[in-house]
């Protein structure tokens, strides 16, 4: 059994909590005391039954202000899967809690109101999808109830969506019409759309083939940490502990460490208690290699025969999530895996338009913008281009006065 | 990859992260299963060398007497270093005072000690066995939370984290809460300590122990839970499911003496864990309020 992470884009009008309440509650992952909790609660559907929506209330400080705060993350499983969801509000005012959610997700669910069809939000989360390279996409045309689950209406809004698809470079979607408040295609298939063959939602996300493309790709290994105990019976162990970010390693296999340029061969793969012959993306092991270098911490391990970009300047898509803006002149850090390093922002190349993907010139991005910039490194960073390798594409930037992170870069090549 | 191997995998790495961007990071240490997983996840992730942080207890002086036999077999066997704060020196020294009445615990004092302790020794990063399928507070929670001079949470000033990208910078005074196994759920962890064989203090298990039942549930019959006349005392067969203070842990009845039956009673139960926790029943809001207030 393996695990989907997806997230739901997508606002309470289109039924967002309600559909993930429903996943909940008909796959029975909902307990009883806060079954009973919702039942309590005074909040009811118009026909009396309980409002699934509740499951996916925020807390208190949120309910005060009436806002989302955050990505909610939410756990359930059946039989075939284990299911991780990022809940993030749809609002353009947290497309940072969007790109923040969806940087860790397999596949997403956009959600269209049946009634309104492709509109400004529908572009403005499929935009950020595609930004953020996630190669699975299920449409969910919900709210089909109150269109009589008419197919001519899905079919429609399946088109159009097709149109704007390809101006976005979305690849594998799935439509599915559903109705989150009946429980139509949700779970079940629905006797209400004779008309629809396919799967229903539960049933696609159980199984959905997402299983790491990254498998094929070069191999990388942050190295997070040296492993050297110094001790009399382990005086010259030196063990190179990481996360396996693409491919895989097999033992034997030339390497160069970046960014000294040094080569070497690698002798052993550690994990507790035992060795390995290989480690492939994902697998937390320690390295040996067959020479004695100088390597620490925010060093990259990659096969010899597929060398990364190595580059101190560099064209990157920048998301900006803090509510100070942008400034070209302020030194801030960039951190790329277990690397940071001194970095500024040299110059904003346009912004984004985010609902009508229009270009646009500009001097500044503030909150929530989303752009292409050019940033100068002080050390060289080693990186794939997002959009091929996302697990050595993505960087953060972290303003050095407040430590708080400030955006997310997708690292698109060197200049 | 396995679901088990997906996520501890991820803990390994989270744990690598905190060894390489603290410079004083603690391991805080319950003598619970989520706890005691993460000692495991540790030795995935540091051995053969030395925990790069030590192992902290805050002690309430209420816990199970099995929990503190087991946590100092653990110390003993792993050969790493203990470092226990005693909320009793927190009363002491007037820092906390004791709760009044027949509810008294000493749960909401732990925040007390736990702060002092980590101003005493100088802890920059503090690693916990919370999970986000525990609460909704914890399901919007950070794996890196950075915390503020006070302990406090404040979550609507939460780093972004995206991707496996940790930013664990802060400013003097200032810590890190670390929740390496916080996409894991119960179900998961119970899963692992099977699959690695973890030892576990025998609380965990069916025995015959005598309870008190007191605000639905049933309570073992501690001198620290002020039993008089009023209060029926049984003895009966129940397990844990968490282990705190025996002030707000309650009991669940159970027959179940296995990992194996255990793992099947859990999945089939329709309690959620934190159910069986007294301290979160005060009120709707009341994990997010402890967190807020420097609570893990």
């Amino acid at each position: 059994m393996d695990i989907l992470k997806f997230l739901t884009a997508g606002s309470v009008d289109d039924g967002k909590s309600t559909l993930i309440g429903r996943l909940l509650y008909d796959t029975d992952s909902v307990l009883a005391d806060q079954l009973e909790a919702i039942q309590n609660a005074n909040r009811k559907n118009d026909d009396g039954t309980v409002d699934l929506a509740i499951l996916t209330d925020g807390l208190k400080a949120e309910r005060e202000q009436g806002i989302t705060i955050d990505v909610a993350y939410k756990y359930f499983q059946t039989d075939k899967r284990k299911f991780i969801i990022a809940d993030t509000p749809g609002h353009i005012q947290y497309t940072r809690n969007m790109v923040t959610g969806a940087s860790n997700a397999d596949l997403a669910i956009i959600l269209i109101d049946a009634r309104k069809g492709v509109i400004e939000q529908t572009i403005r989360h499929s935009y950020l999808v595609s930004l953020l390279a996630l190669k699975h996409v299920v449409v969910c045309v919900n709210k089909m109830d109150m269109v009589a689950y008419d197919e001519d209406v899905f079919e429609e809004i399946k088109a159009s969506y097709l149109k704007l698809a390809s101006q976005l470079n979305l690849s594998h979607i799935t439509f599915i019409p559903v109705s989150a408040l009946r429980g139509d295609n949700i779970v079940n298939t629905s006797v209400n759309m004779p008309w629809y063959s396919g799967k229903s939602l539960l049933e696609h996300l159980e199984t959905v083939e997402v299983a790491e493309q990254n498998v094929n790709l070069p191999a990388r290994f942050p190295v997070q940490w040296v492993i050297r105990p110094q001790t009399d019976e382990l005086h010259d162990y030196r063990g190179y502990a990481g996360r396996v970010a693409s491919g895989t390693f097999n033992i034997g296999d030339a390497v160069t460490v970046y960014p000294s340029g040094t080569k070497s061969k690698i002798a052993k793969i550690e994990v507790f208690g035992g060795e390995l012959n290989a480690a492939t993306q994902g697998a937390s092991v320690t390295i040996h290699l067959q020479d004695n270098l100088d390597i620490s911490r925010g060093d990259l391990l990659a096969l010899s025969t597929a060398a990364p970009t190595i580059a101190n300047r560099i064209e990157a898509d920048i998301c900006w999530m803090d509510t100070k803006p942008l400034d070209t002149s302020t030194m801030y850090l960039i951190q790329h895996h277990s690397k940071v390093t001194k970095c500024k922002i040299t110059d904003i190349l346009y912004k984004v338009n985010i609902n009508t993907l229009e270009k646009i010139n500009t001097h500044d991005l503030g909150l929530n913008d989303i752009g292409r910039v050019e940033i100068k490194t002080a050390d060289e960073l080693a990186f794939d281009p997002y959009e091929i390798n996302k697990n050595n594409g993505g960087a953060i930037i972290i303003d050095s006065r407040t430590n708080v992170t400030v955006a997310a870069l997708m690292l698109r090549a060197g200049v | 990859m396995d679901y088990l191997d997906q996520l501890e995998a991820e803990a390994i790495a989270i744990l690598r992260e905190v060894a390489g961007q603290f410079e004083k990071p603690a391991l805080l240490f319950s003598g619970g299963k989520d706890s005691i997983t993460l000692v495991r996840l540790a030795e995935k992730a540091f051995r053969p060398g030395k925990f790069p942080f030590p192992l902290v207890h805050i002690d309430t002086g209420h816990n199970f007497p099995e929990t503190i036999s087991f946590r100092d077999h653990l110390v003993q066997s792993i050969g790493e270093k203990l470092i226990i704060g005693l909320v009793q020196d927190s009363i002491d020294s007037g820092k906390a005072v004791e709760q009044k009445g027949k509810n008294a615990s000493r749960n909401a004092l732990q925040t007390v000690t736990l702060l002092e302790t980590i101003e005493k020794y100088g802890f920059d990063a503090c690693i916990g066995g919370a999970r986000r399928d525990e609460e909704k507070a914890r399901a919007k929670e950070r794996i890196f939370s950075v915390r503020d001079e006070f302990g406090q949470w404040d979550p609507k000033r939460q780093r972004p984290e995206l991707w496996n990208t940790f930013n664990g910078k802060i400013h003097k005074g200032e810590n890190v809460r670390i929740f390496p196994i916080s996409n894991w759920t119960e179900l998961d962890v119970w899963n692992y300590i099977k699959r690695e064989n973890i030892a576990l203090p025998s609380i965990y298990f069916a025995h015959q122990r005598e309870v008190v039942f007191r605000n639905g549930q049933y309570m073992a019959a501690a001198d620290a839970l002020q039993i008089d006349a009023t209060d029926e005392v049984s003895t009966r067969m129940v397990r844990f499911r968490t282990v705190g203070d025996m002030t707000c842990t309650a009991a669940v009845e159970s027959e179940k003496t296995d990992i194996d039956d255990i793992i099947l009673e859990i999945s089939q139960s329709k309690i959620s864990e934190r159910g069986a926790r007294m301290d979160d029943k005060v009120s709707e809001a009341a994990m997010e309020d402890r967190k807020k207030g420097g609570y893990f």
